[in-house]
């Protein structure tokens, strides 16, 4: 039983002999036969319809649709928006985090779910609310331009709206393993004469290290992909404001399919990079838990 | 959360600095925008705002979102329980890359997920002229949007159940198994009860997807008023026309489904404190 239940616990269910992988429950065939009919049909089959439609193109074709100065000009933007966010949102989502897992204070319950408020509320009414909020005359952008910043229609419009969207990703991935991690330790450091901040800095930081880091990766790897929030507030100028999503749409406006494919094909590769490396760090985790 | 002891306390002041400064980067990030909606849809008063969500486009918007997510959820409610009866109830070789596979819409970007079915279903694509021999249209049409839909909403009812569904392990469905229950009888009677928090759990946030989607849908659906318009593209139509009232009316009501979403979620976890382990 223990056995079975620290197997569980890693995730995995205990490693039975062969013979037995025939388990008493019925209904294998039939779940698993619509399981993967429905994720091939739906999923699989039309995500090859894009590698498929890039292959019509030669390498110099692709190489002139996918890595043409503009694309490259949006994927800088997309990828280094997206990066900022999602370290400004690292370091918020901790302290957020932290407030909400260590600390009571009146409105914890309204905070921790308004914290989720990037999920549930849609991409399109966050980006018109926070291109209104940040133009030129709107309630944030009206005290900015005085100080000579200009937040809207740049990337740094861009930039605001990632920060939106990938806030939760980061506090609730750090949330659950600030929440098991134990007092005993902290306390084994304070008794030892570790200072408060020192305890944090060696021993809590370092434990929250792999969730920090997964939690960056999905609110980055979110970030590449995000359209909605962001077409708003980005002013969407080639060259300069211009996010990748967008460039695919433009492509489709001109029927060019395969050059659209092309950037996709880019996109989803750059999608399955972080997938990779969202699952190594996890791997990483475990072997210390 | 029980008494701690003072070594592991932080100061007082650390601890309203970190409060304070949560609070003012929530309020600014989350809660202004939320505001924003509300105060800009109300501009010129209640009325132009009612009017604007009365309007025959606007109610055709709110009639085709309302049908997408009466199909999506549905289709992923069935999806979601196959993939986690096969996935946590049996032993298979390929299980993690199965999960991962079924995770893979996540990592897509809504224009991907669009892009693919114009791929597929398109002029250009590889039903296209079928499709037209024979009068059917999916893509700038309701199917379309379904499936881009569905598309982006795959993973969260099967990644909220087969966690659940895999803590719970295999014994009680064995017990009802070898006394002689039926499949779907131990289904319905055993695993359905174990697991309804959670199904009901990855519902709302399915539901408050589907209702919600931009990107995807945007490429599927052409934008035609009153026949493939869901709520956020008619919510960007009246934006680019500057009609702030009537697309921030509209977006109110969207706001609004999101805090509805946001209450009955907080409601669940309080209910089943186990549920909160994430949210998409």
């Amino acid at each position: 039983m223990t056995a079975d239940a620290a197997a569980n616990r890693r995730g995995s269910v205990a490693r039975r002999p062969l013979f037995r992988r025939r388990s008493a429950i019925p209904g294998f065939t039939l779940t698993m036969g619509v399981t993967l009919t429905v994720l091939s049909l739906i999923v699989l089959i039309p995500l090859s319809a894009v590698a498929l439609k890039a292959s019509e193109l030669s390498a110099e074709q692709f190489a002139a649709a996918a890595f043409s100065e503009r694309a490259l000009a949006a994927y800088r933007l997309t990828f280094g928006a997206a990066l900022v966010a999602a370290a400004i949102n690292g370091v918020f989502g901790v302290l957020t985090a932290w407030a909400l897992v260590r600390y009571d204070f009146p409105g914890k319950t309204l905070v921790n779910a308004l914290v989720d408020l990037p999920f549930a509320l849609p991409t399109a009414v966050a980006g018109i609310a926070l291109a209104t909020l940040y133009s030129p005359n709107g309630w944030i952008g009206a005290y900015l331009t005085p100080l000579g910043i200009k937040a809207a229609y740049n990337p740094i419009g861009v930039t605001i709206a990632l920060i939106f969207i990938g806030l939760p990703f980061v506090v609730r991935t750090i949330e659950p393993v600030l929440r098991d991690l134990s007092d005993d330790v902290e306390e084994a450091a304070a008794s030892l004469g570790a200072g408060r901040l020192s305890t944090i800095a060696r021993i809590v930081l370092p434990a929250l290290g792999p969730s920090w880091l997964t939690g960056f990766a999905l609110a980055f790897a979110r970030g590449i992909g995000e359209y909605g929030s962001v077409i708003f507030i980005a002013g969407n100028m080639p060259y300069k404001s211009e996010i990748a999503p967008l460039l695919i749409i433009i492509q489709l406006e001109q029927f060019e399919y395969a050059n659209a494919a092309a950037i996709a094909l880019v996109m989803l590769g750059v999608s399955f990079l972080m997938l990779l490396v969202i699952n190594a760090v996890q791997a990483w985790a475990r072997r210390f838990s | 959360m029980a008494a701690r002891r003072l070594s592991t306390e932080d100061p007082a002041w650390a601890k309203a600095l970190i409060i304070t400064l949560v609070l003012m980067f929530l309020g600014l990030v989350l809660v202004l925008p939320l505001a924003a909606v509300f105060a800009e849809a109300l501009r010129k008063g209640l009325q132009p705002a009612l009017d604007a969500i009365a309007s025959p486009d606007a109610i055709a918007a709110v009639k085709l979102t309302l049908l997408t997510a009466a199909i999506t959820v549905p289709f992923n409610v069935v999806f979601g329980l196959c993939a986690a009866w096969a996935v946590a109830k049996h032993e298979f070789p390929g299980k993690s890359l199965l999960i991962t596979l079924i995770d893979l819409p996540f990592s897509v970007s809504p224009v991907v997920a669009g892009l693919i079915y114009v791929l597929v279903f398109g002029l250009q694509g590889w039903f296209g002229d079928h499709l037209i021999d024979n009068g059917v249209r999916v893509i700038f049409a309701v199917p379309g949007i379904v499936l881009a839909t569905i598309f982006v909403t795959f993973p969260f009812i099967a990644r909220e159940l087969i966690p659940l569904m895999q803590e719970q392990g295999t014994s009680e469905e064995e017990a009802a198994v070898s006394m002689g229950a039926s499949g779907l009888y131990t289904f319905w009677r055993v695993t359905t009860p174990n697991v309804r928090w959670g199904l009901l759990y990855g519902v709302l946030l399915c539901n408050a997807r589907a209702m919600g989607e931009f990107g995807a849908v945007s490429v599927v659906s052409g934008h035609i008023r009153g026949l493939t318009n869901t709520m956020p593209l008619h919510v960007e139509i009246l934006y680019n026309e500057y009609d702030f009232v009537g697309a921030f009316a509209v977006a109110a009501l969207l706001c609004l489904l999101a805090i509805v979403t946001l209450v009955l979620k907080t409601a669940l976890e309080v209910a089943q404190p186990g549920s909160s382990r994430r949210g998409h």
